[in-house]
Parts: structure tokens; C-alpha cells; sequence
């Protein structure tokens, strides 16, 4: 797949956004929300700047199916990896007899 | 003027498909990275969950303001990398060595802060292994934490100073002529490596610096 010009206006509007996400994941930690309360706030943020950039400045939105399998794979196997790990130490001593 | 490049490679069909080649090969090393820092964010997680209120206490020694500042900076260069790959696809030369000189000295500026942050914890008797001096209940947890911050932190700064170096070559390449509108992959490739270690410290900054 060749490659798409993106108008430089559309970098501009994501940096925006990225240090607007900033601001309020700092202005957030201020509220001492609750402690999951402040750390599902901390990782949607997170995720949501990470998604920004990858779609954006690394042009995935404008890249082939390929590419997209590439990424979701690498988010898969992170997931898989978080997922099952935790499943194991969160769990531990909650089932009698283990 | 310098050698022109658009030359395709005889293992490929057409520039397009050589194009999406060298852009999956980086994708599959960025995912391998993707998979070697998720170690560590896993590692972190278990023992976060295990010592919460020590990772609480830790965290509360790293500077919220300087994390933020850093944030903001990588995210800047983030802006003219991606402002760079532009100039190179549209063929300005001038405005690629310009944004990729400016983003390097973004990092820099990234590297400097947070040696100064390193240098800081060194004095307060905070760097475990190193100088390492904190008394109370939570003091191994507070230690633990500070393993993390340093190991997770340490290796980004590693990738930062790669992608320095990656970043050094590009703007002797551009210099000498080398990209075009029709060849710039070692821009684009690059790019993406240096977007990628922006993620891990969008990651990084609320994990370590807003617990609690």
C-alpha cells in the first residue's frame, strides 16, 4: 500500500489533544480519587493517548490490513500476557484446598 | 546532486510492496519491544498489587512536575518527528533536517531532565544498590518500587539514546541528499521506533509518578 500525505493540520490537532490528555491525567492525580477509581482514570488515559499516537503519528489508520494485524497481534499477546498473569496472583488462596 | 534512490530490490514486486515490507519488518521488532517492556509493566503489576501502600509511599519521593514536564517534551518531539517524516514524503530537505535536529534536542532536553532526576534521588540516599538509605515499615516495598522506577525508567532512556544515535545518522543522510520524495523509509522506520518509545512513557509517567 503506498503512502498517504496527512496534512500537517491533523499532527498539530493530535499534539493538542495529547497534551490536553496530559493535563488531565495530572489535573485528575490532584482530585486523590480513590485508588482504582484513580488508576482506571490514570490507564484510560493512557490508552487513549497511546491509541492517538499509534493511529496517528505511526499512520496506522491509513496503513494496510496487514499492518492493523501486526499491531492487534502485539496487543493480543500483551493482553494475554497481563491477563493470565494476574489471573493467577489476584486468585491465589481464594480457592479452598489450593 | 546526491544518488537518488528509488531503486526497488529484486526480491520484491513493486515500491509499494517493498514500502509495506520494511514497515511490517519494524512493526515485528517494535512488537518484540512491545513484549520485552510488557515484562516489566507485568512484573511491576504483580508487585504493585502486592505492596500497594509501599508503592504508594515510594512513589510519593519521584517529582510529579518534572515527570509532567518530560511528558510534555516527549510528546513534542513526538509532533516534529512526525512533522519530519512529512518533509521527507512531500521531498523538503531543509524542513527534515530542521524537525529531526528539533527533535533531538527535545530529547535531550528529556534525558537531561531525567539525569537530573537520577542525580536528585542519588543525594536523597534513594538509589537502591547504589546509596540506599530509607528507614520505616514499608522500607523494602519503598525499595522494591524505586528497582522498578529505575529499571523501567534506565531502559527507556537506553531507547531514547539509541534513537538519538538512529536520528544523528538520519540527519547526515538528509544532508547529503539522500532522501527524496521517493525514498525516505529510514525515515519512516525510525519514526516509528521513536513514536513507540513516546507510548512506553505515556505508560511509564502515570504508573510511576501518579500513584496514590
Amino acid at each position: 500500500m503506498a503512502e498517504t500525505i496527512v496534512p500537517p493540520r491533523t499532527y498539530y490537532w493530535v499534539y493538542g489533544t495529547l497534551l490536553t490528555l496530559t493535563l488531565l491525567t495530572w489535573g485528575a492525580f490532584h482530585l486523590r480519587l480513590p485508588h482504582a477509581l484513580a488508576l482506571i482514570v490514570a490507564l484510560t488515559i493512557a490508552i487513549s493517548k497511546a491509541l492517538l499516537v499509534v493511529l496517528f503519528f505511526m499512520h496506522v489508520r491509513y496503513s494496510s490490513w496487514l499492518t492493523w494485524v501486526f499491531v492487534g497481534a502485539g496487543m493480543a499477546w500483551l493482553g494475554h500476557m497481563l491477563i493470565l498473569t494476574m489471573s493467577d496472583y489476584v486468585t491465589r488462596g481464594t480457592v479452598p484446598g489450593w | 546532486m546526491a544518488e537518488q534512490r528509488t531503486a526497488l530490490a529484486h526480491q520484491f514486486d513493486d515500491l509499494a510492496q517493498q514500502y509495506e515490507a520494511s514497515h511490517l519488518g519494524m512493526w515485528a521488532f517494535l512488537l518484540t519491544e512491545l513484549m520485552f517492556f510488557g515484562g516489566l509493566f507485568v512484573g511491576y503489576t504483580v508487585y504493585r498489587t502486592a505492596y500497594l501502600a509501599g508503592f504508594v509511599e515510594g512513589s510519593q519521593y519521584l517529582e510529579v512536575p518534572l515527570g509532567t514536564l518530560n511528558t510534555a517534551v516527549l510528546i513534542s518531539s513526538s509532533l516534529t518527528m512526525a512533522l519530519a517524516v512529512h518533509a521527507a514524503r512531500v521531498g523538503r530537505r531543509q524542513i527534515l533536517i530542521r524537525c529531526l535536529l528539533l527533535t533531538m534536542l527535545l530529547g535531550l532536553v528529556f534525558l537531561g531532565v531525567k539525569g537530573y532526576e537520577y542525580w536528585q534521588k542519588y543525594h536523597e540516599s534513594l538509589a537502591p544498590g547504589v546509596r540506599f538509605n530509607y528507614a520505616g515499615p514499608s522500607a523494602r516495598a519503598v525499595e522494591l518500587f524505586l528497582i522498578f522506577y529505575f529499571v523501567m525508567t534506565g531502559l527507556h532512556a537506553l531507547h531514547m539514546i539509541i534513537g538519538l544515535g538512529l536520528l544523528t545518522v538520519l540527519v547526515l543522510l538528509a544532508w547529503r541528499g539522500v532522501f527524496s520524495a521517493a525514498y525516505h523509509t529510514p525515515v519512516e522506520v525510525i519514526g516509528l521506533y521513536w513514536h513507540f518509545v513516546d507510548i512506553v512513557w505515556i505508560f511509564l509517567y502515570p504508573l510511576l509518578y501518579l500513584i496514590g
